[in-house]
């Protein structure tokens, strides 16, 4: 039973992890409709970014210098700022040339975007492993373990924390700030968001510039379980299950699938593995959220629509 | 203006051309097949410069590959970019297999699944393909794959020694009997590798096997460990590549598994999978072929000729040169030139093509007074292949991190198997020789 026990918090925890990439999808879905593919690749790029100025390496020589090297806070702050700039440089370069195209060809743009920041991480930082040390706890937690037999990793705590309140600072950004509401508005329809005087391109920044500082929290705690690397893209294809079961447009749709994903794969993997060759949690979670698909198409939490027709 | 710009660049490949067709121009094409970019990058990036600088230090410092006085040939490296992918791996070896003047020489995949695409194709292309301690392990039978060759050891040498390892540890080998040995490996054609002869080894000495796969890249394996936490095998040995290697060594330090008795292969191994744990992977082991360490006269060549000299594909990385993938990188362009200088003394002639490599390969024998001769003192085990052995000694030492470096702790190399992996060897390539309607040669 105490297994069990484990078995479930630890897929509740890592579900949470998948939740924190699932975010930053939601956010740029919500305020945009487009499906952000570089979202994984953003959460790579920011983690990067913030181990290179957290070691001091000089951008395109990949040298080290440690008098360059920042304290931790201005680290964050510093990537933050640089997420900030992306989201206005991908606005006014990219996404001011394509309001009202199909969402198709945004979403080619996010394709090519993926490529683009990928290598410009490669160029910038260089391809080598990068340890994150921002003095995150690691391990399992002693105390459980050592009273009560239980294995509950203490990083996953802290991004079950993180998780908490970023939802709940999104939840309020959404529905009490002015911004917020103008954000639901240019989701919901960019031509008449703009006959009301809300400004797209500002509306498009400030999301995107969102979506990179979540793209951050996912890539300081997914980098500090395995060192930033180049694998960090593809934890987007942790988020796409997360996403089918939760819903595109939804905050706590991203919760509480990125929950159901993580405690049901482990189960699975667990449990099911053994007896058909193991390695089936990748595979399972997808199946999950493809039989949620069939009965509710928009998701738990999903907006459904309904068209005339 | 614009008559004089068009002018220089034909006037510059006239002359090209005119010094391509002078006498001693030759040059020895070696295909890199890197991987510099992608998922796998910080492990593609230490091989590939430790497999370039090499030839390029060669080229530098002696003038290419001799076969004496005034007659030398240098090499041409071209770089091809497979992203550890196994379709891009074989567009590439379509790409340079015929760039002239020598067409590829011989092919180093670093990728069990290109190996795997490659095997039919360079037979028939008449190019050799060195799998260096990767690939298809029963490529070492000679009288099938001619064309194949995996020196110093296979993954079924290494996994027998590694369980000779692990009976050293235990007191004796009979001690292995009701011990739990599990096995985390990447769900690929790779890390499913060694599994037949654990299997069979498991039957030989009675200890319990099991698999245990994670799949692509592994960045997620809680599951995993999880049942390694309830399941608590006597030892891990693991199969992992990339990222998998830095999360597993994690999450064994999480769950407190003993350091001391998780054990990877090669390529498990090297700096980058134990730095993100640093400390707190201290007594983890991986099996290996070769020192680590800068602190021979052909590292200091390279930083001589290569670094100081600005011909390094990534000058950047001289503070790295000697780590474990870098020389790994390394001792595979050794075994290489090695092999190529042998196919020049067998056929008295620089002008080589993979055919004459092949023969170079099958009679290369670089002992200790040549690694020597080479600058390589102590770096790594003397290698002699038959026609016969495609595998030659399929030794295998043991390292282990002590928190800041690599270390060899074994006492020498360990001898393989040969009772169980040489039976494994003549079941499966018979089968492929079956399969595949060849006749094995007489050797």
């Amino acid at each position: 039973m105490l297994f069990f026990v484990e078995t479930v918090i630890s897929g509740l925890l890592a579900g949470v992890m998948y939740s924190l990439v699932a975010l930053g999808f939601v956010l740029i879905f919500k305020a945009s409709g487009v499906f952000n593919f570089a979202q994984g690749v953003m959460a790579l790029f920011a983690g990067l970014t913030l181990a290179g100025f957290l070691s001091g390496t000089v951008p395109f020589t990949h040298q080290i210098n440690p008098a360059l090297a920042m304290p931790p806070w201005l680290a964050i702050l510093a990537t933050v700022g640089v997420m900030i700039l992306l989201a206005i440089l991908i606005e006014r370069l990219v996404l001011r040339h394509l309001i009202n195209q199909e969402p198709i060809i945004l979403f080619m743009m996010t394709l090519g975007l993926a490529y683009v920041l990928e290598g410009a991480g490669d160029l910038l930082w260089g391809s080598d492993v990068k340890v994150l040390d921002l003095g995150l706890p690691s391990g399992a937690s002693d105390w459980l373990l050592d009273n009560y037999g239980l294995y509950v990793d203490k990083l996953e705590v802290v991004a079950a924390v993180v998780a908490a309140v970023l939802v709940a600072v999104l939840a309020i950004f959404f529905q009490r700030t002015r911004i917020g509401r103008a954000l639901r508005a240019v989701a919901d329809d960019h031509q008449a968001a703009l006959s009301v005087g809300i400004s797209l391109n500002t509306i498009w920044a400030i999301v995107w510039a969102a979506a990179g500082i979540v793209a951050l929290v996912a890539g300081i705690m997914w980098g500090a379980k395995s060192g930033i690397q180049f694998s960090l893209s593809l934890i987007a294809l942790k988020a796409l299950p997360v996403l089918i079961l939760g819903g595109f447009d939804s905050v706590p749709g991203a919760i509480v699938g990125g929950l159901i994903i993580g405690v049901g794969e482990k189960v699975a993997e667990v449990y099911l593995g053994p007896f058909v060759g193991g390695a089936i949690e990748n595979w399972f979670a997808y199946m999950l959220a493809l039989a949620f698909l069939l009965v509710r198409p928009e998701g738990l939490f999903g907006e459904k629509i309904i068209r005339r027709v | 203006m614009p008559r004089f710009r068009l002018m220089k660049p034909a006037t510059t490949a006239a002359l090209a051309v005119m010094a391509a067709g002078t006498a001693g121009a030759y040059e020895l094409v070696i295909p890199a097949l890197d991987f510099r970019t992608g998922p796998y990058a910080p492990n593609g990036i230490p091989f590939a410069n430790g497999y370039a600088d090499y030839f390029t230090m060669l080229n530098e410092r002696d003038g290419g590959l001799c076969l004496k006085e005034g007659e030398c040939a240098k090499f041409k490296i071209v770089h091809c970019e497979t992203e550890y992918n196994t379709q891009k791996g074989v567009e590439c070896y379509e790409k340079t297999k015929g760039e002239p003047p020598s067409g590829g020489l011989v092919y180093q995949p670093l990728s069990t699944g290109i190996t795997y695409q490659l095997i039919p194709k360079a037979s028939v292309d008449e190019i050799p393909v060195f799998s260096m301690g990767y690939g298809r392990t029963s490529a070492t039978n000679g009288r099938v794959f001619k064309w194949i060759f995996n020196p110093p050891a296979t993954y079924w040498s290494q996994a027998s020694a590694l369980i000779k390892y692990i009976g050293d540890r235990e007191g004796g080998i009979e001690n292995l009997k009701g011990k739990k040995i599990h096995l985390l490996y990447h769900n690929s054609a790779y890390g499913r590798e060694p599994i037949r002869t654990l299997e069979a080894l498991a039957k030989k000495h009675g200890f319990e096997f099991n698999g245990i796969a994670v799949d692509h890249p592994g960045q997620e394996q809680k599951s995993a460990w999880l049942r390694i936490r309830r399941e608590r095998p006597d030892w891990v040995l693991m199969w992992g590549w990339g990222v998998m290697n830095q999360v597993a060594i994690k999450e064994a330090v999480s769950i407190r598994y003993p350091m001391d008795r998780f054990i990877g292969v090669w390529w498990s191994g090297s700096e980058n999978d134990v730095r993100p744990s640093g400390e707190a992977a201290k007594g983890y082991l991986s099996g290996t072929f070769h020192a680590r360490g800068a602190d021979f006269p052909a590292h200091r060549d390279i930083i001589k000729y290569v670094y100081d000299g600005g011909k390094a594909v990534d000058p950047a990385f001289k503070d790295r040169v000697g780590e474990v993938l870098y020389n790994r990188g390394l001792v595979a362009a050794m075994w290489t030139t090695e092999a190529i200088r042998t196919a020049m003394k067998m056929h008295n002639t620089i002008e080589v093509r993979g055919k004459h490599v092949r023969d170079g390969f099958e009679n290369l024998d670089v002992d200790e007074a040549r690694l020597k001769e080479l600058g390589l003192e102590g770096f790594t085990i003397p290698v002699k292949i038959t026609c016969e052995n495609h595998e030659g000694p399929g030794k295998v030492a043991i390292q282990q991190w002590d928190g800041k470096s690599w270390n060899i702790v074994s006492e020498g190399y360990y001898e393989p198997d040969r009772e169980v992996v040489n039976r494994l060897i003549k079941e499966d390539s018979e089968k492929y020789a079956k399969d595949n309607n060849i006749t094995p040669r007489d050797c």
